[in-house]
């Protein structure tokens, strides 16, 4: 089986490009472009000197001894908050404005939600000198007012959105528009492996770096290039999808994509949608989505803003749908449960998204020499209000 | 033939198609809608289907898909109101929508109850052409129902050509790289695309639709191609109006 996209941008039945004509000749552009840019020797230079010298990779690949000894396994977390701006975010974004300049775009806009992915993308346009706008919800700008700030200073014009519920889903809509209105002379730099096709697959590529060096530092670590388990979380799915990129065809490895179960399954508030979404249209992509019976995409809930979005990477759909990928659900206390675990016997503070992928360690039973990968998506200063207003019902010395 | 070639068999020059969003203002008004239109000479009714995320529309009418839907408004409910309509009015009618509620009502049966309550053609603006042509087209013919494509200023002449060869009705010509939306007048770049359309002798009709409004915009949509659509300014009249006025405004807005 082949998990990748193929060249219509689809994986299995899922992806595709389901666009208003407007955007349809800049997609198709971008689709003839992505690939033949992205394998110049020129770009690649370019591309891989910023990581290493500027974000600063390869994150190291840790190996967590007492979270291994409390699971009974060999855990590895692949520190990708340890990346500038705080992490992974921002291997897309470097990608994507490399991209954007070689096709000869003067101008980027991008949807944000919790701000991790605004900044990133803010950061990269101070760093080319290129004018970014960044849309974001009313709901989000009141609720992340520090990466609003952070966005501002890097030069960045932060456009509140007051439709819908003013969230994620909201923001992206509005940057769709704006890139209706703006085709010409804007490059749309989405944050994950969302959107219409060529965006799933070309974000998963500029994320694959996560998986690449996960391959080269286990052969230092345990002289084979491939772990038996690798475990992230999904929101969207990029930090996953940049996680599984290179073992997807291989099936020695197990992959375990985690989802935010908000309150609950059954409480009708949450935000795993491979677990309750349908088959539908959301941002350009046929993939699952959490709707209404009559079509109408439904507000996800997450305590974690980075993991709230009513779709799903159409490459996750098909890993679910294919029984490639496991996919779990962790509900809000088990996420805080997780990150507090981490940052008691880790002394690690991880992001909220990331504390759901560490949240499914609980849920599997591993032999004491399987090799588990986990990522660390982001780092949990962005998260601190909410770890300090459950300060006193998780914070439990182990 | 369908009552939309029909329409522009009988009236070649200056056809004024108008849209509204089924279930705004309120949840019961699209047959009071669509006669009023009829009686005051709109020639083609464009049914809106409400969408929770409408992203090729401006602000007036995302938010008229907002009203509808916590208004109540189904593609269900929707088909019911329409039921019976074709005794009251003889003027076209099409539907038009987002693709996501489509497929959860089921292309087929979509299709099935747009003839049943006589709809004459659908417009979908995210239906990719190649999806068109592998799962909407057979159905188009099976249940008599046009399936109109939008082109734009960005779309190749090649693409425009594919889209009149395999499209029937008429071809949605959008005004600008923008949303809907009102505008006051087309700029000379915008009348260059009009005319270097219109050179290319396209078997169908076309109507210029996004940024129409008031006499300006009408008047040089009628004169570089076969009509006009008008949406977002009759959805703002209809939130300051009874539906009567709205129309009666409408129509005075576009003749001075």
């Amino acid at each position: 089986m082949n998990y990748h996209a193929d060249q219509n941008g689809y994986y299995g039945i899922f992806g595709g490009a389901y666009i208003p004509e407007i955007l349809h000749s800049n997609v198709e552009k971008l689709r003839d472009a992505y690939l033949r840019i992205m394998n110049e020797e020129g770009f690649k230079k370019e591309f891989h000197g910023l990581l290493r010298d500027y974000v600063g990779r390869p994150s190291p690949l840790y190996f967590a001894r007492r979270l291994s000894e409390k699971y009974g396994a060999r855990i590895y977390l692949k520190r990708e908050d340890l990346n500038h701006t705080g992490a992974h975010k921002i291997n897309n974004t470097i990608g994507q404005i490399l991209l954007a300049r070689r096709m000869g775009k003067l101008r980027i806009i991008a949807e944000t939600g919790a701000g991790q992915h605004g900044v990133a993308t803010a950061t990269v346009c101070a760093l080319m000198n290129m004018q970014c706008v960044v849309y974001m919800g009313e709901t989000d700008i009141a609720r992340q007012a520090l990466n609003v700030r952070k966005m501002e200073m890097l030069g960045a014009e932060v456009r509140p959105v007051a439709s819908g519920n003013k969230t994620l889903k909201d923001a992206t809509n509005e940057a769709i528009r704006d890139w209706c209105c703006n085709p010409s002379d804007t490059h749309y730099i989405i944050g994950s492996t969302v959107g219409p096709h060529p965006y799933p697959d070309m974000v998963a590529r500029f994320q694959s770096v996560i998986s690449e060096e996960i391959g080269q530092q286990l052969s230092e670590h345990e002289g084979r290039d491939h772990p038996d388990y690798l475990i992230a979380c999904v929101g969207g799915g990029s930090n996953a999808a940049g996680t599984f990129y290179r073992y997807l065809n291989d099936e020695r490895v197990k992959l375990i994509a985690v989802e935010a179960a908000g309150r609950g399954m059954e409480t009708g508030e949450s935000a795993a949608t491979i677990h309750l979404g349908r088959e539908g249209i959301i941002h350009g992509s046929r993939t699952l989505v959490m709707q209404t019976e009559d079509g109408q995409i439904v507000e996800p809930y997450s305590i974690s803003a980075g993991l709230d979005y009513p779709g799903i990477g159409p490459i996750h759909a098909n890993l679910s749908a294919a029984r490639r990928a496991e996919v779990l659900a962790a509900t809000d206390d088990e996420a805080l449960r997780a990150a507090f675990e981490l940052t008691a016997i880790e002394g690690i503070i991880p992001a909220l998204e990331s504390a759901h992928a560490l949240a499914a360690l609980a849920m599997k039973t591993f032999r004491p020499h399987d090799v588990v990968a986990l990522t660390v998506s982001g780092r949990g200063d962005k998260d601190m209000d909410t770890y300090l207003a459950h300060f006193d019902k998780f914070n439990r010395r182990p | 033939m369908n009552r939309i070639q029909s329409l522009f068999e009988s009236k070649p020059t200056g056809v004024l198609s108008v849209y509204f969003t089924a279930g705004f203002p309120h949840l019961d008004d699209t047959t009071v809608i669509i006669r009023e239109l009829e009686r005051q000479g709109v020639d083609m009714m464009e049914i809106g289907i409400p969408f929770s995320d409408p992203m090729a529309d401006g602000p007036v009418i995302q938010q008229s898909n907002g009203i509808a839907l916590s208004n109540g408004m189904t593609l269900k409910k929707l088909f019911g109101q329409l039921e019976g309509i074709r005794g009251e009015v003889s003027a076209p009618l099409v539907m038009m929508g987002y693709l996501n509620p489509v497929i959860q009502y089921g292309a087929e049966n979509f299709c099935r109850r747009c003839a049943e309550v006589g709809a004459d053609g659908v417009i979908i603006p995210d239906l990719p052409f190649s999806d068109y042509l592998r799962d909407y087209k057979p159905l188009a013919r099976r249940y008599g129902l046009s399936f109109i494509m939008l082109i734009t200023p960005e779309t190749s002449d090649e693409r425009i050509r594919l889209i009149d060869e395999h499209t029937e009705g008429f071809i949605y010509m959008v005004s600008s790289a923008s949303t809907t939306g009102a505008k006051d007048r087309f700029d000379e770049k915008t009348l260059d695309y009009f005319r270097r359309i219109n050179a290319m002798k396209l078997k169908h009709p076309r109507l210029i639709g996004f940024g129409v409004s008031g006499k300006e915009t009408c008047d040089a949509a009628q004169q570089h191609a076969d009509g006009a659509i008008i949406g977002s300014s009759f959805i703002r009249l209809l939130s300051q109006n009874s539906i009567g006025e709205a129309v009666a405004k409408l129509i005075t807005n576009i003749k001075n």
